[in-house]
């Protein structure tokens, strides 16, 4: 890649919650003021722009990241998934997990709950079992000046064992499936 | 919060690399996992003309084992290395310490030879490094030369890197036969920097301690161990000898405390862990 010069902008473009998405960025621009501002994908939340409260946490290429301790152009051509990739049908439903933080009352004003719930939903993929130690020592990445975190935790408990049941259920049934061709 | 300007060059070989730095010297940095760098440019404590993006220079991806060391290239990230396979075996000290590093969403991005650059006195990785005796191999153009840690940090977020050189990878000694490892720490949340760190490696009757977050650089001392008529006055006179100083995280005097009690603790883990 030739070098980027500061004074022009870059068409710099990567993939979406699965579809292209394309916008102009200086080198300068973060990927959280590029996602809202150039994507006017404003479901990623900016706090406090030096990665410590976590509300612009995001997925690149399957791992966490804050959008704001990243640059736009660093993520041209990467797999991006931010909270609005969530819902199973594009937004109308709501996921199991942000399901879950609505139930118990996981957030108040929800600033910070986008990043909480991209933080889960990776931590749950990799790990299904992951302990409540580990789950609350995960979300120490976050911080929330609302709940006191207890409802989060509550939240993030019921959508594992939800996650958990539909894992087993789907397990069985193609072990079902296997033991009926089997059969 | 946003970035003083500067121009991006995405590297893909090495050579790119150094010859960016050799063109622009201090004018220059390096950008791989950004952890540390990018607060460091939103609040313009840093307003480099260039960076120097090395995420995507397939030769520093490497962990290599050679048995006796665990080299990482300057595009690991922290995440990738507490992955690797059989890391809490080959080298429980340094596993021990990843878990202490930043959080699970810092750890994803930012790499191994990043926060030994950064060189912050609180630090795991650059506590780490020093305990073990560890290397920091550095290149300039076709020159490349090897430091210990040791020779390294030369002061708070001060290093013995030239503005033309970069950091290739860094080697970790892997764990030896016998001897003990332990990492702990006290912060004031998890995740936040060390107000006192400990590193400790227990080799039959001889303890090693690396204290991180008191001086401007991370100490190592050799010690006896905690049941020897000498140990309190030896832990007590390092405890001394590090010149703690009050600041808004802790006074010096909690300091001192806590590298007698957490110092203590460490090594008879270490202790512990002798295989």
């Amino acid at each position: 890649m030739p070098r980027l010069s500061a004074e022009q902008k870059h068409r710099v473009s990567f993939t979406l919650n699965g579809k292209s998405v394309s916008g102009m960025a200086e080198p300068r621009m973060t990927l959280s003021d590029f996602l809202r501002h150039e994507i006017g994908a404003t479901g990623t939340h900016v706090g406090c722009e030096h990665g410590v409260c976590g509300a612009c946490t995001v997925q690149i290429d399957g791992g966490l990241a804050r959008a704001c301790l990243a640059l736009a152009v660093q993520t041209d051509g990467c797999d991006v998934r931010t909270v609005e990739g969530l819902s199973p049908d594009g937004g109308t439903t709501l996921s199991i997990l942000q399901d879950e933080f609505r139930t118990h009352h996981g957030l108040q004003c929800g600033f910070c709950t986008p990043g909480f719930l991209m933080t889960l939903d990776a931590l749950f993929r990799e790990r299904p079992d992951a302990s409540a130690e580990q789950i609350r020592e995960t979300l120490s990445g976050h911080l929330c000046r609302c709940t006191g975190y207890a409802p989060i935790m509550k939240a993030a408990l019921a959508a594992q064992q939800r996650l958990r049941g539909e894992t087993i259920q789907e397990n069985s049934k193609q072990e079902n499936s296997k033991g009926d061709s089997h059969a | 919060m946003k970035p003083a300007p500067f121009d991006y060059l995405r590297a893909e070989t090495v050579d790119e690399v150094v010859e960016a730095l050799r063109q622009e010297g201090g004018d220059a940095r390096i950008i791989a996992g950004g952890q540390s760098l990018m607060p460091m440019l939103a609040m313009r404590l840093a307003r480099p003309k260039l960076l120097v993006d090395i995420m995507h220079v397939d030769a520093l991806r490497r962990i290599d084992d050679d048995g006796k060391t665990l080299r990482i290239g300057a595009a690991v990230r922290q995440a990738k290395l507490e992955r690797h396979a059989d890391l809490a075996r080959r080298q429980p000290l340094l596993a021990g310490a990843l878990a202490w590093v930043g959080h699970a969403q810092t750890r994803a991005r930012g790499t191994v030879c990043g926060s030994i650059a950064h060189a912050d006195p609180s630090a795991e990785l650059p506590l780490s490094l020093m305990t073990l005796g560890g290397s920091v191999h550095l290149r300039a153009g076709r020159k490349r030369r090897t430091l210990t840690a040791a020779e390294f940090f030369t002061g708070m977020m001060a290093t013995a890197k030239a503005d033309d050189e970069m950091i290739e990878a860094v080697s970790f000694p892997t764990a030896l036969p016998g001897t003990g490892y332990a990492f702990t720490e006290v912060g004031r949340r998890h995740g936040d920097f060390a107000i006192v760190a400990c590193a400790a490696m227990v080799d039959g009757n001889k303890a090693t301690l690396g204290i991180g977050g008191v001086a401007d650089v991370p100490t190592v001392r050799a010690l006896p161990l905690p049941d020897a008529p000498d140990f309190v006055d030896s832990l007590n006179q390092y405890a001394w000898d590090l010149d703690a100083r009050d600041d808004l995280h802790a006074t010096a005097r909690y300091r001192r405390d806590l590298i007698r009690q957490l110092g203590r603790r460490t090594i008879e883990e270490a202790a512990r862990c002798r295989a």
